[in-house]
């Protein structure tokens, strides 16, 4: 059997990378942010966000970064795998993330961040009419998380509840 | 031009000596609590990014404790004390004489994380207590939480209100320690994250004009 030479493509955070078969593509320590991969089954390609805030009209600077916000970035990862090759009608989605870290229920909502993301992120694939196939979202365990385009599964591990795949 | 971008020498000392004050009187709090001499080391003042600032803890996956805490009042911002799984453990040993403690073995024992919980409690709120006395501004911490989990996904928390300003954060860095007098060490991080508009604030408190 000939084993198959893939590498780790890595995304930080308030970032997104691309990826092919037989390529990996993670992103460490999600709590509150939400990672996002959009991927097409067939031509086995994927892009990968680690979106950290819902809205970038939030922001308070006018050169932000637009791989931070869930509705700048899900469009730049769209638009990238379309011109990549993928098919528009093939396009599928898997999230995970968007947890509470901090069990403290105060005013404050950036400590309601990670709901507000997931629903950021929901709607923006919900206009793209991308389906979403397969989600871990919530709770309050920090993520870490790997997409295998080859085999369209999301690998997730967490410290206190273990790994799984999605 | 913001804040970020114009930090001068002078201003970056004045930053320092707040994390000097602060961990100063965390130190000694410290040294009460174990009985034993706790120093500090001479603080760093960073302005680094999101993924710079996960590099400070040895990487985003790391496992760490950290005891976070809000600051309201008129220079608001976030906190952190920051434990390694080792430092974690010794701490954990040196306050109950429980040896066997781990945060990388979950479920935790209840003595050991309400051990960590009140260390954590008596050092922020020293750290704030002389920081408010030198600043002369009140400052209201927030009940401070115990997490442990992934250095990223804990400390990512604290850069929400700033990431809406800037990719940067200036993170004011200060290690406590016994210097290995004994064989188990005692040392921790405290990364105070002022808020971009507490800047400005704390300069002027301290007659350093902001440009």
């Amino acid at each position: 059997m000939k084993l198959v030479d893939s590498k780790a493509v890595k995304v930080g955070i308030a970032d997104l990378n691309f990826v092919k078969a037989p390529d990996v593509i993670r992103t460490s320590g999600l709590g509150s942010c939400v990672g996002v991969v959009i991927f097409d089954p067939v031509i086995k390609i994927a892009g990968m966000a680690h979106v950290m805030l819902p809205d970038s009209n939030s922001s308070k600077k006018e050169d932000f970064n637009p791989y931070k916000y869930a509705d700048t970035a899900i469009p730049i990862l769209v638009e990238t795998l379309l011109k990549d090759g993928a098919r528009k009608f093939a396009l599928k989605a898997k999230i995970a993330g968007g947890a509470q870290m901090f069990a403290f229920s105060v005013k404050n909502d950036m400590l309601r961040i990670g709901e507000r993301n997931v629903t950021a992120v929901k709607q923006m694939l919900e206009d793209y009419r991308i389906p979403i196939m397969a989600e871990d979202v919530h709770g309050n365990s920090g993520r870490t998380i790997e997409f295998s385009p080859e085999t369209s599964m999301l690998h997730i591990r967490t410290i206190s509840q273990g790994s799984k795949e999605i | 031009m913001s804040i970020f971008d114009s930090l001068t020498e002078y201003q970056l000392d004045v930053l320092k000596e707040v994390g000097n004050i602060g961990s100063g009187n965390a130190a000694t709090s410290l040294s009460m609590l174990v009985g034993s001499k706790i120093d500090m080391r001479i603080p760093t003042v960073r302005l680094v990014d999101y993924n710079e600032m996960m590099d400070l803890v040895d990487g985003p996956e790391t496992l760490i404790a950290a005891i976070f805490l809000r600051i309201e009042g008129e220079t608001p911002g976030n906190m952190f004390f920051v434990l390694s799984s080792q430092e974690a453990s010794n701490f954990v040993e040196q306050m109950t004489g429980q040896t066997d403690f781990s945060i990388e073995h979950p479920p935790h024992d209840e003595m050991a994380l309400s051990a960590l919980q009140e260390a954590g409690n008596i050092l922020a709120g020293s750290y704030l207590t002389a920081l408010s006395d030198f600043l002369k501004l009140s400052l209201q911490p927030s009940v401070p939480i115990l997490t442990i989990d992934m250095a990223a996904a804990i400390l990512t928390e604290g850069l929400m209100e700033l990431s809406q300003v800037s990719d940067y954060a200036i993170i004011i860095e200060t290690i406590i320690d016994n210097h290995a007098e004994q064989k188990e060490q005692i040392k921790g991080h405290f990364f105070l994250l002022p808020d971009p508009e507490s800047f400005p604030k704390i300069f002027n408190k301290l007659g350093v004009a902001d440009q």
